[in-house]
């Protein structure tokens, strides 16, 4: 199961589904950012010291931390 | 004239706060929401037979119950009285920016869109049928351009006439038929209940399945709220059963068909999207290499610049109060009258308003950062460092280093955070950071005890604030922060050229608050500390007799395990609160001489002091409440005494126990 957390920088991905596990609050927020299921989202980079991901999604720019990308499966 | 009130609303960085400004230049006025930390910016114009109340909604993403901003927009769309809401959209990002309006269309918000067609949309090479767009959508849709006001005239135009006949923007949402039969039987049932109808049935049907805490409440109120819920339970477990999603996730999904639907029929995208002027910059700025780099050179320079800057005009303000004070001095007779005015009002407010060039110019850089969208890149950078040493967001390591110049612009940097708890966090460690005010303090016990050591010890003291405050972080993040984490997901936005007007605007906002204080809370305090220093009159100003003075005897013995006991000590740490710098003169003053003498303080505080006790004292100066202007401030950024209480406690409680352990440890390892 890959997740959005190990998707590669330039990469281009479409979210499956959340995982049940993650936090609640977290998945309505990303709900509204546009993480909703069948969205294409491309990993741009990784900063610096390896946390967060920089990522585009419906046009825009948006970075997550690891532990809030691990709950979104990707294909 | 006929008065209109409207609400401006939008995503963060649509060019919402141009419009504000563009549309109401000066006669803007920012306070807070009532009760809440969320600022409240509000202004007035005309506009032919129109007066404008037009107010300023906090950026936002969504309409949930889980942040204060987004409850104070939802609040303001249902409850105040407004004519008309205005959605801003940014045209180069219009299906994220429309989550946000159709959610507003849920409310049934009397809507007018202004589409910022700004130069990147016009980069972009979307093609926009607008008129398509505004049939779609059931409300107008006008196309402006934020920086050069294109279109506004027509905006308002619009806007009035909208303002006559407002329409229910719910009326042309559709979610799919099968989310639309299950939402319609239970808005029958929520229309059962006329006290539930002051919005849209839909919109309290949508929330219910979103399972949003204060609808949920509110309908908790209802007759018949059983019968509701139940309806809700069984809708939502159906939803599970035939997407496998959560009524959440089917709902957003819903929503984001609604604007595809939308986007494809009035929307032509080019066949590959450009790489965009942002992307270009950003393979340098946000580099792996280069950007922690990147980040210092920042810094660095607007450091250096502020201080290269200010320093010539803090001189000029502070000969000027001088002069002023030499100046009214010849015309009061009357020698406790002269005292009050020149030592206690001029000298005391005179002190802290040394400090407004460097306050002026640190807001200034900091607006230019914020507003060109660097900001952002930076928390991006560094915000693995906050998150793993104290669970601080990335957006908190600007106000931190602002406090090293000054804790004011520093507490009111710690706007730029959207999450509330992460803010007021961000507030309680500021103080820690070693101020400028605080070096003349180190100078003096440096030059006393330390000279061949000077730069180890002043570097020790940063480095000891720093540690000190990643601690207490911790400390607060498990226990009064328990719990209030908020996620980081954070928009990077596209850089652009800020507008002089926006951050010369920003900038003039915040010395205005500033010197409001000064005129208040600063003077108040410059005026009591007077008092206590000359009562009973006849005393020497400040000296063991005055009021200042006994106080100091009594709590002096509080300090006697960390070394410095003596009514002089105690008088300095508490004049210091003034403004920190008011220590060092505090020393010249009981030793009888001049302020500025400082060979004569030096000896003074030689004299005074033990190595080990002139460094515990030098730590407990740098961690103890920093000033009544930080004070100030963080009751002006939270709204409420309680903040700058919890402030001035946590920073006595730490000084107190940090200076212990270097006394204590200290004389215990033979330094004493």
């Amino acid at each position: 199961m890959k997740t959005l957390k190990d998707t590669k920088p330039g990469e281009t991905v479409t979210i499956v589904k959340y995982h049940k596990t993650g936090d609640i609050d977290l998945r309505r927020h990303l709900l509204g950012m546009g993480f909703v299921k069948g969205a294409e989202i491309t990993v741009k980079k990784v900063a610096t010291f390896g946390d967060p991901i920089e990522m585009s999604v419906k046009g825009y720019s948006v970075c997550l931390r690891k532990d809030e990308a691990k709950n979104i499966e990707v294909k | 004239m006929k008065k209109l009130i409207v609400g401006l609303a939008g995503n963060p960085n649509v060019g919402k706060t141009t419009v504000f400004n563009q549309l109401t230049g000066m006669h803007q006025h920012v306070g807070n929401w009532p009760g809440k930390t969320v600022e409240r910016a509000e202004g007035s114009f005309k506009h032919g037979n129109y007066g404008y109340d037009i107010v300023d909604l906090p950026g936002n993403y969504a309409l949930s119950a889980h942040s204060i901003e987004e409850i104070v927009s939802r609040d303001f769309i249902v409850d105040d009285d407004s004519d008309v809401i205005i959605n801003v959209v940014d045209a180069a990002n219009l299906e994220r920016n429309l989550y946000l309006t159709v959610q507003m269309m849920e409310l049934g918000a009397n809507l007018v869109m202004a589409l910022n067609m700004n130069d990147f949309a016009k980069k972009k090479d979307h093609i926009i049928d607008i008129k398509l767009m505004s049939e779609l959508l059931g409300f107008p849709v006008i196309e402006v351009n934020a920086k050069t006001k294109d279109g506004f005239d027509e905006l308002l135009t619009t806007v009035e006439k909208a303002s006559k006949n407002p329409i229910d923007s719910s009326a042309k949402l559709s979610y799919g038929d099968e989310l639309k039969e299950h939402l319609s039987d239970l808005q029958a049932l929520i229309e059962q209940d006329k006290n539930l109808l002051d919005v849209p049935s839909i919109w309290t049907a949508i929330k219910l399945l979103e399972k949003d805490s204060i609808v949920i409440q509110k309908v908790q109120q209802s007759a018949i709220s059983s019968k509701i819920m139940m309806e809700v339970d069984k809708v939502s477990k159906h939803l599970i059963d035939i997407y496998n999603e959560g009524a959440e996730e089917v709902i957003a999904n819903a929503r984001y068909a609604f604007i595809s639907g939308l986007m494809a029929e009035s929307v032509k995208k080019p066949q590959v999207e450009k790489e965009t002027t942002t992307d270009k910059i950003d393979k340098i700025i946000t580099n792996r290499l280069l950007a922690p780099f990147i980040f210092l050179g920042i810094m660095f320079l607007m450091f250096h610049l502020t201080y290269t800057i200010s320093a010539p005009f803090q001189g000029m303000i502070d000969n000027g109060f001088i002069m002023l004070a030499d100046f009214v001095a010849g015309y009061i007779s009357n020698e406790y009258l002269r005292s009050f005015v020149c030592n206690g009002i001029i000298g005391g407010v005179g002190g802290v308003l040394v400090f407004l060039p460097i306050i002026i110019l640190m807001f200034l850089f900091l607006s230019i950062l914020e507003d060109c969208g660097y900001l952002a890149r930076a928390a991006f950078t560094l915000d693995i460092i906050m998150h793993k040493l104290v669970g601080l967001h990335g957006k908190a390591f600007i106000p931190m280093i602002l406090g090293f110049g000054c804790g004011v612009p520093a507490i009111m940097a710690t706007r730029t955070m959207e999450n509330e708890s992460d803010r007021l966090l961000a507030m309680m460690l500021v103080p820690f950071m070693s101020c400028t005010a605080r070096a003349p303090i180190y100078a003096i016990f440096v030059a006393a005890f330390f000279a061949q050591y000077q730069s180890i010890m002043v570097t020790l003291m940063y480095v000891i604030g720093i540690v000190v405050a990643l601690l207490v972080a911790a400390i607060l993040k498990r226990t009064l922060f328990k719990g209030m984490s908020a996620p980081f997901v954070m928009e990077l936005p596209t850089y652009k050229i800020p507008s002089l007007k926006g951050v010369l605007l920003h900038t003039w906002e915040k010395v205005k608050g500033f010197l409001r204080k000064a005129g208040t809370i600063i003077l108040v305090c410059s005026i009591v500390l007077w008092i206590l220093s000359s009562y009973p009159w006849g005393v020497k100003y400040g000296s063991e007799q005055s009021v200042l003075g006994m106080i100091g005897n009594v709590v002096a013995p509080i300090f006697a395990p960390l070394g410095f006991g003596t009514w002089q000590a105690t008088v300095a740490i508490i004049s210091g609160l003034a403004a920190k710098e008011v220590v060092v003169s505090t020393f010249g003053t009981l030793a009888g001489m001049q302020g500025d003498d400082g060979d004569g303080i030096t000896s003074l505080v030689h004299d005074t002091f033990t190595p080990l006790s002139a460094f515990s004292f030098m730590v407990f100066a740098l961690l103890y409440i920093p000033c009544v202007a930080s004070i100030g401030a963080i009751k002006q950024e939270t709204n409420s005494f309680k903040w700058p209480l919890i402030m001035c406690g946590i920073t006595l409680v730490t000084a107190y126990i940090v200076s212990f352990l270097v006394f204590q440890i200290g004389g215990l390892a033979g330094f004493g």
